[in-house]
Order: C-alpha cells, then structure tokens, then sequence
C-alpha cells in the first residue's frame, strides 16, 4: 500500500463516518414517528397509507417510547432523521420554548376553534387524548375497585398492584388514593408536605406493589394475574377486551387525561411535506377512522361528532367519561419531573 | 535500508490508521466531551451576563435589589437564540423546580415593552430569595456540583461539601447496587460457565455444535422475546413454580420475578456467553494429553485439574469475568424488565437525565464516576489476578 | 516360569463394531525392554492406554504382579509414561515439571529438591531447571518428560514413539540413552514404535502387531532372521520372496519348487510336507552375485537397475519369473544393465514360511 492508497482510503473512511453519523432521510421520503403498537397500526390505515396515496409521497415509520433528550439531541445534531413526531404535552411544552420544534401553519390545517382547547398549540397539534386509569379483569374480581381509595384497600382486595415506574400519574393516584379529590391534587402536590404525603401512600403497599414501564406490561400481569389491579392506558384495555374478548374495566373516575401531538422537528428536510401530513392527519373525516383502531380520544371536535356511539362510549373524551377525571398538569410536571424523579428513584432505591 | 524501514513504518502506520481514528472518533472524542459536560456550566452565564453583575453585590438572604430585576428583564430582552435560553431554563429548574413555568411566564411578559422595571408583577416568586440563590450559583463557568450530585453530595450555603438531605438522591446507593449486581452475575456466570465450557470443550461433532448453539441463543433472541420467556418461565404461575409445586419441593410459590433474584437469573442468562466463550476458546487450545499425564503422575482426577486445567484455563476465566462485569455494570433493560423496584442500575439512572431530561452534565457527571470507579476495579483485579492472564502471554 | 511382570489376558478393545485390540494375549517380563512395533492404526496406542488406566478395556483382564488392576484407576497404577509429544505442563518450569509426581505423592520439601536434581542430572538438564517447556528444544523437552515419567522410581515405564518428532541424531542419541537407563534402573519398558530399526536396536523382544493382533513376539533377532508370517517379513526390512511347493526332503534340507519350474533348496523347517505351498524368504544382503554359475541354489538373472546408496549398491534383478534385489558392498565392480549373472542363495539363509 502506498501513501496515496492510505490518504484515499482515509478519505474513504471518513466519508463513511460522516454519511454514517447523519443519515438524513431522504428529502421527499416523509418520517413519521409515533409510540408503537396498536396506535401506531391504526394511525397507518387511517393516516399513513391513505396520505402517501394522495400525496404521492413516500412514508417512513419509525416509533419511540418518548425522552425530550431524544428529540433535542437529534434537532441539535442538525439534520434530523424524523419529521413528524407524536410527543406528550410536556414534551410540546419544553420543545416549543426551546425551539426545536417548527411552527405549524395552522392556515393549512383549518380554524383552530375546531379542536379541543387543550389541543391547540403555536408548535404542535394534539391528535388523541388517553386516559391512565385504574384497570381489573372483572372475570377474577365481580366486584371490582370503584375508585384509587380502593386500589389501597388490601382487604377488601388481596393481591399485588402495579403501577407506572416513575413519579408522573404514579403521585397523582397515590394522593387521590388518600382521598385527595382530583381536582385539588396538583394543588397539595405542589407542597413538599403533599409530596411526602404521596410518598407515604405508595409506601402503604409495601411488598404488594410492583412496577410497570412500557404499556403492554400492565395488560399482562392483569392477564397471567400477576397483580389484582394496575394502572393502565385505557386504549390497551379497551384493545385486549376487543381482540381477546377479555372483561378488563377500566375505571374512569381518578383517570388522567393527556393529550399527545404532532409536531415537526426543526430542520427537517421535509417541512411542507410534513406540514400537509399533519394537516391531513387532523382533518375530520380522517380522525373520526381512529376509534376504531384503538379508543382513545380525538382531538377535532367535528370528527367526533362521526364517531359511533358504541366506540364512543370508550374515549377518554366521553362526556360521562370526563366526569372525575384528572387533566395531566403539564406546568406542574415540566417544573418538577427532574427532582421527583430523583426523589422517586432515591426512595425506591432505598425500599 | 533507510527507505526500507520507512516503508515499514509506514505500512505499520497505515494498517493502525482506521482502529485508531475509530477509537478517536468513537472513545476519545466523547469522552472528552463526557468530562468537559460534567464540569463546564455557562448555560445561565451566558444569556444572564448582566445579571450576574448584580447578583455578585447580593447578600442571598433580602429580597432582590431593583437593579437585579431590571438586570434580568434586559438579559432576557437581549437574548435570542431560543435553544440557549432553554438550555439556561433547564439547568434553572434542575437547582430549583419551578423556575420552567415561572420564566415562560417571564419571558413572555418581557416581550411586552411595558413590563418592568420590577418582575414581582410578573409573578410573586421573583420575590423569594431561592430563585435568586439558584440564579447566583448558576454564574461559575466550571462547577463541581454534578460531580458531587453523582455521589450525592452537595455545597451547602458556606460552601463546604455536605451529605445532600436524606431521601432526596440515592446514586451511592445505585452505584453500590450496580457492582453488587454485576459481580453476583459475574460470580453465576463462571460457576455455570466454566463447568458448561469444560463441557463443550470435552465433546465433538454435533454434540459440541448444539451445546454452543443452546449458550448462543440469548445473543441471537430479540430482548422483547427473552423478557416474555423469562416471564413464562419465572412468574409465579410460571412454568418453574409450576413444576416445583407439582412435584412438592415447595408448598408456595417462589418469588423469582420482579426481584433480584429475576435480574440476577436473567443477566447470568444473557451474558453466559460472554463468559463461555471465552473460556471454551481458551480450553481447545490446552493438549488433551495434560490430564492423563497428571493423572499417570500419581494426581488423583481433581487434583489434576486444580494443577493442571485450572492454572491453564485462567486465562479465559479472567477474560470471560472482566466482560460479563463489563458488560453486566452498563446493563439497565434487562433490570427495569424483569427486576423489582430496588432493582434499578446506574446506566438506568443516566438514561433518565440524557433521554428524558436533557440534563447532559448530570448524565455526564454520573457517567464519568462509572468510568472511575470501573478503572479502579480493573487495575485492582489486574493486580490481584496477574499481569500475565490479562492479555499477556501465558 | 518366567517372572511376569504384566500380563494381558484376552485383552479386547471395540469401537463400535470396529475391533481396534482383538483378544490379546501377552506376558511382558520384568526387567525387559519390550518394543511393540506394527504399522499406524494396528492398536498399540491402545494398548498402552489401556495399560497406563486411561481407557478401559472391553474385554479381559490385565494383571501386574499377579494382581487384576482393571479397575484401578490411572493415578494409583504407578506407571510412567511418555507421551509422543511430552505432555509436559506449559505453566510449570522444567523443576516444577519434574516435582508433579513426587508432590502429588506428598514427598517432602527438601526430598522432592533432592530428587529433582538427580532426575535432571540424569538427562543432563540441571543448568535448565527454571526455563518453562516452551524455551525448551524438541530433545531437551523429550528428556524432561523422560525424567518426570522415572523421578518416582514407577516400576513400569510406557512410552509411546518418545521419540517420534526428534532428527535422526538425536533420536540415535536419546535410543542409546533411553538404553543405558534403562539397563541402569532395572525398568519394565513398554516401548511403541512404528520404526522398525529403532525396535530392532533397542528391544529385548519385539511384537509385531497388525490390525489389533500380535503376528509375532520374539527377540529382534528372530524377528528379523525367521519372520513368522509374510505380513512380518515384509514389514521388518527388505525381503525377497518367492512362492513354491515342497518337492522332498533330503536331511536337515528341503527342495522347493518354485513356480516357474526351478528346484531351490532350503532349511528344512518341521511340518513341511511335501505338496505343501510356501514362501521362501531370503534379505538382499543375503543374495550373493556372480559371473559364472556357483554351486546348488543358482539362478541367471539379468541385472534391470544398479542404484548408489552411499554405503552400498542396490541392485534390481530379473530372472527365475520374478525381481529380486540385492545388495552390494560398494567397493564390488558394477555392472551395466542388462548385464547377466547368476544369483546364489545359500540354503542356510533362506526361510520358509505359510504363505
Ligand atoms: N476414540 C476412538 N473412536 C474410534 N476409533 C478409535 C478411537 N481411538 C482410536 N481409534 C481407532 O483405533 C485404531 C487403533 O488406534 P491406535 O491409536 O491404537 O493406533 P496406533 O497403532 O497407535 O497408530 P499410530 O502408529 O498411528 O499411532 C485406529 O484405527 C483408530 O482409528
Ligand atoms: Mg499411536
């Protein structure tokens, strides 16, 4: 080898790396990503497909299990290889401050009254709502929890509990378990006597609670009965009754309610492309075909209008659904997710 | 000649180029970036440079001076680049939680030409000294105090270092865990390695083919496969709680999910090969002649192997612990899925702050005491286990 | 009776179907040097295995000193053995080596120091004592293990081709050496070889084995003067041979007809009979040539081939329906090819065996 062939083949190397290293995706082949499973494959018959055919463009799924690290390092490195993303309202939040995140062109997408309020944002549009709730299988338990209050109930209801791993939603219930009301919990959560307060709840449990980190998990410890009762997404639950002819219930008083939306990476390659697909992707006629997929809540108020009555009654977003429920504080979980973390992992680590 | 040896050294050079750019690119680089992250601090300093004038002449203890507010209002005025002004907000809120929706509330209300010159207004926790004090501690341009939060230490009023307050971070804790963990599998893995690699070892044919496919397997299986076989296999109706109540060894069900025990089975399960294998590759290469001569010299079987196989075979065994120990500390899926609460490792803990919090220098600074404390281990097992079985000759 | 020192008694080794030993029958005398010699793959590794307590028999019973050891294990036969490739212990120095056995027997310190030295004096390797094997030439390896193999004072020593993978003159070397200790320490040797010269310079008896079978057991010289059987005559050395039929007897001699009609005549063997189909032996050094006719035993021959061999002259024959050869001090005259002559074959020296 001479040290031509040497420098070339550094060159050669390098360029690899370099193309290796950022691996745009191709302008025109659109990147849509959302969060997997059962959403994500009825967001492709009723959004996915349908927009490539109409538009003539090529769509590339990926998913992700959230992390706002994950999408600021990817805006940061320049060129990232996602264009539109499903994110949780705080990543909305801490992304649209930060500005990694395009502004929409709400022109494009119709007036904003059409949409839920909760929903309407300068850097994303929410397209489905999910509820995090207390779940059971009625065929093991007739006569089922009503209520967190009786999630803490070791009497009346032997066995094991899971619930989410982290502090999010897992605080929330232990306080309304302690008989906070919903709507004062995001008030006494914001003492530091509150979150002792809900600490100790969790602490009740002793042995009897067990952890849960991606969705499917809860739907089978409930299954193999592992646990008597979990916390759990309500979509999964309305999901394995449909599909599995289970007899899950999901309790909707004490359930929180988030909203999650679509957003387009800063310097995506693909912004009008990404921009026409979140537009379609909310029109109505297009969002009143996810309720049949999967149950979670819709976010243009003319689309659920044209949702059955029968799949209906399963949303987050049912009126009679609503009543009890607890909407995800997003100012208090952006001010506080890093330190009760912390706090959460420092105390179970010490259990 | 002269050429001739360039030549050499050229070649040599040239053959060394690519592993050495790798390693440069792909190691050196960022862990350079890893150390600087872990002390450098100029998030706030930079968008707040008038402020941390004034802060400078404060006492920490009365309310903010006017000067300090109309300060701030004009930093935030003159700052632009939206990315570093986040960056400023989260390592605000990461000292003191609130400060997210308090500066967004600021912020916005600075857009407004007639806010000012005094932020209480704006919202009544600009009034509160704690808000001022993270501010104020934010200004050093290098900081030890992710460092120290590794180790859960931290500076208090006066300065000096101090336990930080019980129950608020356990990373000593979670760092002891991750080496008791780790060395548990560790230790599973070459009294279930080493016997299984004799084993192989000792057969031909076919027979040795499965064997070191049945250890390979965990390798070629997706995780999300291997977690739902150990739930079939550990949960409590699961097949070896199943098969132990039927035939009477125990009256109730084991626990051996969702606890240490799961992890320690599970880790042991996935990295057996790492220990396996390097064992097995070091066995071949021993003459089948050794244990029969030992045994002809008059060394009863088992002694034979203390004297002969052991001391031989050392070498993979030292190889085979320091990968699966490696490999074991770095682990945090495996443990999240199958282990209990207390079961979390410190990669699980670093994963948070770089994946879901963005905070870099915490995730840095928890990375680099890893790295530390891994480099001390490795040089004390060097010493303990010889030179000459780590990458010497034998 | 003889004092026998090993006894194998229908000693059976099977693979599978495959017998690799086939109902052995052998005494080995004590104090002798016993070769067993036979081509690869006839079963003297085995043997030896099975000897040293490494492999079972399938079938038989081994005795030493009269006592059954088939169930003994290898560590308490007290045998040393030599491996065709040392086996020596790579972690160990050429002292280590050497201490295994006296430390396995739990000797004490300065015992086990004294010992050592003296086995290294023996194979002339005390400067050597604290290199590892692997800074060992091929012939000082070879006299660690020798010395390892006898620093117990083992009552038997097994050796299979120790001296396999040594040059020529080293291997003469360690024969001769291998020799004298053995002469000197009044050792039982069980010695594999699959070199015939090497068995014949070395050996008290000789057994020549061939697919799992001893063909003939006996001392080298017998071997190589009166082979049993043609598989031995063929295997030890160069032979001619020539098929036959007795035609009569006359005394202590026999007439041979060979086949193409010449009379030959020969040491009368017992159980020759008359009709009786034989070959007829006789070692090139043997056949003697010249000009005009000798006596009896002459035959002409046409000289196909004259070959330089540095000591000698071999000389490719045609006559009488077959090739012979022959040797030839080098210092003879040679003859050209095509040359004819008449070959002579002493009856003394030829040998009669079942064909
Ligand atoms: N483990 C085994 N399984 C099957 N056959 C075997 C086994 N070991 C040896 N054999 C067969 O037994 C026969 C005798 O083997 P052995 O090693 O005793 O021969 P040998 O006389 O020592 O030959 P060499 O001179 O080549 O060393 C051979 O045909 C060999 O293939
Ligand atoms: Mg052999």
């Amino acid at each position: 080898m001479t040290i031509k062939n040497g420098i070339r083949g550094f060159g050669l190397v390098s360029a690899a790396i370099l193309a290796f290293a950022a691996t745009p995706g191709l302008a025109g082949d659109l990147t849509i990503v959302g969060w997997g499973g059962a959403t994500q494959d009825g967001q492709r018959e009723a959004y996915f497909k349908p927009f490539a055919a109409k538009e003539g463009i090529k769509v590339l799924e990926d998913s992700w299990d959230g992390g706002y690290g994950v999408l600021q390092s990817k805006v940061n490195a320049g060129n990232p290889n996602w264009d539109v993303v499903q994110v949780e309202s705080e990543e909305l939040v801490l992304g649209c401050a930060d500005g990694i995140y395009e502004k929409l062109d709400w022109a494009q997408i119709g007036p904003k009254e059409d949409f839920l309020e909760e929903s309407v944002s300068d850097c994303g549009i929410g397209t489905l709502t999910s509820g995090t709730g207390l779940a059971y299988d009625s065929e093991k338990l007739p006569d089922g929890p009503k209520s967190w209050v009786d999630f803490w109930d070791l009497k009346k209801y032997p066995g094991k509990r899971a619930l989410r791993k982290g502090p999010k939603y897992t605080l929330e219930f232990a306080l309304m378990g302690d008989g906070v009301p919903a709507d004062k919990v995001y008030e006494v959560l914001a003492t530091p006597e509150g979150v002792d307060r809900a600490f100790k709840k969790l602490e009740e449990l002793g042995p009897n609670l067990i952890w849960w980190e991606a969705g499917a998990q809860p739907i089978q410890y409930l299954a193999s009965g592992e646990v008597a009762m979990s916390a759990a997404y309500n979509g999964r639950v309305s999901n394995v009754n449909a599909k599995e002819g289970k007899k899950f219930v999901f309790v909707w008083p004490g359930n929180v309610v988030a909203t999650d939306s679509w957003v387009i990476l800063k310097g995506s390659a693909n912004k009008e492309a990404a921009q026409k697909a979140i537009a379609f992707m909310s029109q109505p006629e297009n969002q009143a075909k996810m309720p049949k997929y999967v149950a979670y809540g819709i976010t243009n108020k003319k689309a659920a209008a044209e949702v059955p009555p029968e799949l209906e009654k399963n949303l987050p977003t049912n009126v009679d659904n609503l009543k009890g429920a607890l909407p995800l504080g997003v100012d208090f979980w952006i001010d506080n997710n890093e330190s009760l973390t912390q706090r959460f992992n420092a105390w179970l680590a010490t259990r | 000649m002269m050429a001739r040896l360039w030549n050499r050294r050229t070649r040599a050079f040239l053959l060394v180029m690519p592993m050495a750019l790798f390693i440069a690119v792909f190691f050196v680089w960022p862990l350079v970036i890893m150390v600087k992250q872990s002390v450098s601090d100029t998030a706030v300093l930079q968008i707040l440079p008038r402020t941390a004038d004034e802060v400078a002449g404060w006492d920490r203890a009365s309310p903010p001076s006017e000067a300090m507010q109309a300060a701030l209002i004009a930093d935030l005025r003159a700052a632009t680049d939206e990315k570093a002004v986040g960056d400023m907000v989260r390592r605000l809120n990461s000292a003191q939680s609130g400060f997210r929706t308090l500066m967004s509330k600021t912020i916005s209300a600075v857009a407004k030409p007639e806010t000012g010159p005094l932020l209480a207004p704006v919202d009544k926790r600009w009034m509160q000294p704690p808000y001022w004090i993270a501010i104020a501690d934010a200004l050093e341009p290098r900081t030890d105090r992710y460092l120290l939060a590794a180790v859960d230490l931290e500076r208090d009023a006066t300065g000096d270092i101090t336990q930080m307050p019980e129950g608020s971070s356990a990373n000593r804790l979670i760092f002891g865990r991750t080496f008791w963990i780790a060395g548990l599998v560790t230790l599973f893995c070459v009294l279930i390695g080493y016997p299984y690699a004799l084993l192989i070892a000792a057969s031909t044919g076919t027979t040795r083919a499965i064997l070191l496919a049945a250890v390979l397997l965990p390798l070629w299986t997706s995780l999300l496969v291997r977690t739902a076989a150990w739930f079939i296999l550990l949960q409590e109706q699961g097949l070896i709680n199943g098969f132990l109540l039927s035939t009477g060894v125990i009256a109730s069900p084991l626990a051996l999910i969702f606890n240490r025990t799961g992890v320690v089975i599970a880790m042991t399960h996935v990295l057996l090969p790492l220990m396996v294998l390097p064992i097995y590759s070091v066995l071949v290469t021993i003459p089948t002649n050794l244990m029969p001569a030992a045994t002809s010299l008059g060394a009863h079987p088992l002694r034979a192997f203390v004297h002969v196989m052991l001391p031989l075979s050392l070498r993979g065994v030292v190889s085979g612990m320091l990968l699966v120990f490696m490999t074991a500390v770095g682990y945090y899926i495996t443990p999240a899925l199958v282990g209990g609460a207390g079961d979390q490792m410190i990669s699980a803990i670093i994963a948070f702050y770089s994946t879901q919090t963005a905070n870099w220098s915490m995730a840095s600074a928890l990375g680099m005491v890893l790295l530390a404390i891994t480099l001390v281990l490795y040089v004390v097992y060097a010493q303990l286990s010889g030179r000459n079985s780590i990458g010497g000759r034998m | 009776m003889a004092d026998f020192h090993i006894r194998l008694d229908g000693v059976t080794k099977t693979y599978g179907s495959l017998r690799v030993v086939d109902n052995l029958r052998l005494d080995i005398i004590r104090g002798e040097f016993l070769s067993l010699l036979g081509p690869s793959g006839s079963g003297k590794t085995t043997i030896l295995m099975m000897l040293a307590g490494f492999q079972d028999a399938s079938e038989g019973t081994i005795y030493v000193d009269g006592n059954m050891i088939n169930d003994i294990p290898s560590h308490k036969r007290n045998m040393g053995v030599v491996f065709q490739s040392y086996a020596l212990f790579p972690h160990m120095s050429v002292a280590q080596n050497v201490a295994f056995p006296l430390k396995m027997r739990g000797f004490g310190r300065s015992d086990i120091r004294e010992r050592v030295e003296r086995a290294l004096d023996m194979v002339q390797l005390s400067t050597m004592k604290d290199r590892k094997p692997s800074q060992l030439s091929g012939g000082q390896q070879q006299r660690v293990a020798l010395a390892r193999a006898l620093v117990f004072e083992p009552g038997v020593v097994l050796m299979d081709e120790p001296l396999g993978a040594l040059d020529k003159q080293l291997r003469e070397q360690m024969q001769l050496d291998i020799r004298e200790l053995h002469a000197r320490l009044g050792l039982t040797i069980v010695f594999v070889t699959h070199d015939q010269s090497e068995a014949l310079t070395m050996s008290d008896r000789i057994a020549v084995f061939n697919k799992g079978r001893i063909e003939q057991i006996d001392t080298p010289r017998m071997i190589y003067d009166h082979p049993a059987t043609r598989f031995v005559a063929e295997f030890i050395g160069e032979t001619n041979l020539m098929e036959g039929e007795i035609a009569g007897r006359e005394g202590d001699e026999a007439m041979v007809r060979l086949s193409d009609g010449c009379m030959m005549r020969v040491r009368a063997r017992d159980g020759l009979e008359r009709g009786a189909k034989v070959l007829v032996t006789i070692r090139p050094e043997k056949v003697e040539l010249s000009d005009p006719p000798a006596a009896a035993n002459s035959f002409p021959v046409t000289v196909s081939d004259t070959i330089y061999q540095g000591d000698h002259f071999r000389v490719q024959l045609q006559g009488a329906g077959q090739r012979f050869i022959a040797r030839r001090d080098r210092r003879a005259a040679e003859w050209p090819q095509g040359a004819r002559l008449h070959a002579t074959f002493a009856a003394d020296d030829c040998w009669v065996i079942a064909p």
